[in-house]
C-alpha cells in the first residue's frame, strides 16, 4: 500500500437548481473551502486541472477563465473530460503528475452549472449523449439507456420496482441530513405508488425506470487539493491518501455490449484494478460513494465492486447492508438521488464525502467504527467511462 | 453526404458508411465485412479495428435474433418531442452481432418481453426518412 499522493484539502458548494452566479463564482465557492481545509494559499499550487461536461458550458475552454479568477495564474492549467467522471479522471490526472515528480501540489477543480443553457438547449444536447451517428437518431436518452439495463437485470435477476424504490429511500433519508443536497426531502413509500397521481415518484420515464428512480440534476462545484507526500507531511495532520486508481472504458453502442444482466463492464474493470493497487478486497472498504445516477445503477454497483455476488446486489438494499449503520453503507451523503448530479462536479464530490468521512468529519452523516478505507465509484456515460479510486488514512 | 436521411432524425450528413441508406432504400439493413480478415461490424465501419483494413464490403443482417432487452421511452430529446412513446431494444442474432433499434408499433407493450424471437425489417417515416425496426417473427 503505497502512500505517495495525498488529499489535504477538499470543498463542495451547495448542489442547487438554478445557481444565482457564474461558473466562476460556482468554482470559486468550493476552491475557497478547499484551501481554507488545506490552509494554504495559491502561491503553494503549482497546477490546476478544471473538470466539466462541456456541453453545458457557454465559455469556451473555461480553464483559464476560472484559473483566472481563482488566483491561479501563471501556474498551468487545463481541461479534462469524461462527462459525468470528469472529476474523478481528473484526480488520475493530477495524481499522475504528482507521482511523475513534475509537481508536488495540483487544485482539482470540478463544476457543472447545468442552468447556464435553457431546458430546450438542454434537451437538444441530452439527444447527443449518445452515439449521433447510430444511435441518437432513435431518439435516444440517458434514462433509457439504464432502462435497457434495469429491464434485462430485472427479468434474470428477480429485482423488483420495491427494490429500486428503496434504494431512492435510502438516498432520500441522507438528502435530508445534508446540507448540501440538492433534494431535502424524505421519500415515501407512497410516492411511488402506481396510478396515483398525487404520487410524483411513479410516474414512468424510460420503462422500468420511474420519476423516482432518476437523480436530480443541478448546479454545483467540488475541488480536491492533491499533494505529494513530502507535502502532505508540511502541510497536513490529517492528509487522506489515494490508495488506488482504476479506469476503464467501454463501447458506446448498445449493440457492442457484452451482457446487460451483469452491469456496466467499466465497472468490474476499474475496481479491479483498484483494488489490485491498493492490495484490498472489497471487504476491507468501510464506506463506499457509487455513481447512482438511477436506482439501478447502485443495485449494480454492489456487485461490480464485489460488495455483493452477481445478481445479488438486491439482497443489500433489503437487508439495509448500505445504510450508514450497515455493514457496507453506501452514499450516505444522498448520492446523486438526492445530493444532486452536477455532472462535472460529481467526482470531486463523492471524493470529498470519502475525506471527511475518513477524517471522522461527516457530521450527521458518519460511519460509525472510524472507517479506514473508503472507496469511489464513478461512471461517465451510461458505462463508457468507469473510474474507481480507493482512499485510507 | 446521404446519411442525414438515416433515422427518424439524424445527426450528422458525412461518413464512408452512408451507402447504408442506400441499402435501406432497397429494403435491405446490411453491416460491413472486412475483404481481407472477414470480420463483421454491426453498426458498419469504414475501417477495419482487428487488422486496419479500408477494403470492406457489405452484408446482410440475420433475420432471426432474440430480443436482449428493452424499454419505452415517456420523454423524448428535443426533435422527437411527438413520439413518445416508442420502445427500442437490443436484438442479439448471436456470433457476435447485435443491433439497437426501435421496436415496431404494432407490437403490443404488454407481449414485449426479454428473450422473445424477433426479426428486424427497414421502415419509413412519412417524411422519407428511412429507418429500421424491430418486429414480430
Amino acid at each position: 500500500m503505497k502512500k505517495d499522493v495525498a488529499v489535504i484539502g477538499v470543498g463542495q458548494s451547495s448542489f442547487v437548481r438554478g445557481y444565482e452566479g457564474s461558473i466562476r463564482e460556482l468554482a470559486f465557492e468550493a476552491f475557497r473551502e478547499a484551501m481554507q481545509d488545506a490552509g494554504i494559499t495559491q502561491k503553494d499550487v503549482d497546477a490546476s486541472i478544471f473538470c466539466s461536461a462541456p456541453e453545458y458550458d457557454k465559455q469556451r475552454s473555461p480553464a483559464g477563465v476560472l484559473a483566472e479568477y481563482l488566483g491561479l495564474i501563471p501556474q498551468p492549467t487545463f481541461y479534462v473530460e469524461s462527462v459525468c467522471s470528469s472529476s474523478s479522471t481528473g484526480v488520475k490526472v493530477g495524481y499522475s503528475m504528482i507521482k511523475s515528480g513534475l509537481h508536488d501540489v495540483v487544485v482539482v477543480l470540478g463544476f457543472q452549472k447545468m442552468s447556464e443553457i435553457t431546458s430546450a438547449e438542454s434537451q437538444e444536447r441530452m439527444g447527443r449523449g449518445a452515439d449521433i451517428q447510430w444511435e441518437a437518431p432513435f431518439g435516444t436518452m440517458m434514462p433509457a439507456y439504464y432502462a435497457l439495463y434495469a429491464q434485462a437485470y430485472m427479468a434474470k435477476n428477480g429485482l423488483t420496482h420495491d427494490d429500486l424504490m428503496n434504494v431512492r429511500l435510502k438516498a432520500s433519508s441522507y438528502g435530508v441530513i445534508n446540507e448540501r443536497a440538492v433534494y431535502r426531502k424524505q421519500v415515501k413509500p407512497e410516492d411511488f405508488k402506481q396510478g396515483d397521481p398525487e404520487a410524483k415518484m411513479a410516474g414512468p420515464v424510460a420503462w422500468p425506470l420511474r420519476v423516482g428512480d432518476c437523480c436530480a440534476n443541478a448546479d454545483g462545484s467540488s475541488c480536491i487539493i492533491l499533494v505529494s507526500a513530502k507535502k502532505a507531511k508540511a502541510f497536513s495532520k490529517k492528509p487522506v491518501w489515494i490508495l488506488g486508481i482504476g479506469a476503464s472504458s467501454e463501447a458506446v453502442n448498445m449493440a457492442a455490449r457484452p451482457d446487460f444482466t451483469k452491469g456496466l463492464s467499466v465497472g468490474y474493470g476499474a475496481a479491479a484494478q483498484a483494488y489490485k493497487m491498493a492490495g484490498i478486497t472489497s471487504k476491507d472498504v468501510k464506506v463506499a460513494e457509487v455513481h447512482d445516477c438511477f436506482t439501478i445503477a447502485e443495485i449494480m454497483a454492489y456487485e461490480g465492486l464485489g460488495f455483493a455476488p452477481m445478481g445479488e446486489g438486491k439482497q443489500l438494499i433489503r437487508e439495509k447492508a448500505t445504510y450508514k449503520e450497515g455493514k457496507i453503507p453506501v452514499n450516505v451523503d444522498g448520492g446523486l438521488l438526492s445530493k444532486g448530479h452536477p455532472i462535472g462536479a460529481t467526482g470531486g464530490s463523492q471524493m470529498r464525502t470519502i475525506v471527511l468521512q475518513l477524517r471522522g468529519e461527516a457530521g450527521p452523516m458518519q460511519v460509525p467504527g472510524e472507517p479506514d478505507i473508503g472507496l469511489v465509484h464513478n461512471i461517465g456515460g451510461v458505462g463508457l467511462y468507469g473510474n474507481v479510486t480507493i482512499f485510507g488514512r | 453526404m446521404g446519411f442525414e436521411k438515416f433515422g427518424r432524425k439524424s445527426f450528422t450528413a458525412v461518413t464512408k458508411t452512408a451507402k447504408f441508406v442506400d441499402l435501406l432504400a432497397e429494403g435491405k439493413i446490411e453491416g460491413t465485412v472486412c475483404k481481407d480478415c472477414g470480420a463483421k461490424f454491426f453498426p458498419p465501419r469504414a475501417d477495419c479495428t482487428k487488422c486496419f483494413s479500408k477494403n470492406m464490403d457489405w452484408f446482410e443482417m440475420p433475420k432471426k435474433g432474440k430480443l436482449e432487452t428493452f424499454t419505452t421511452a415517456h420523454y423524448a430529446p428535443f426533435g422527437f418531442e411527438g413520439d413518445p412513446p416508442y420502445s427500442m431494444g437490443v436484438v442479439d442474432f448471436g456470433n457476435d452481432l447485435k443491433l439497437f433499434a426501435r421496436i415496431a408499433k404494432d407490437i403490443k407493450l404488454e407481449e414485449v418481453k426479454v428473450g422473445m424471437d424477433v426479426t428486424v425489417r427497414p421502415l419509413k417515416y412519412e417524411d422519407n426518412q428511412l429507418s429500421f425496426e424491430i418486429a414480430k417473427t
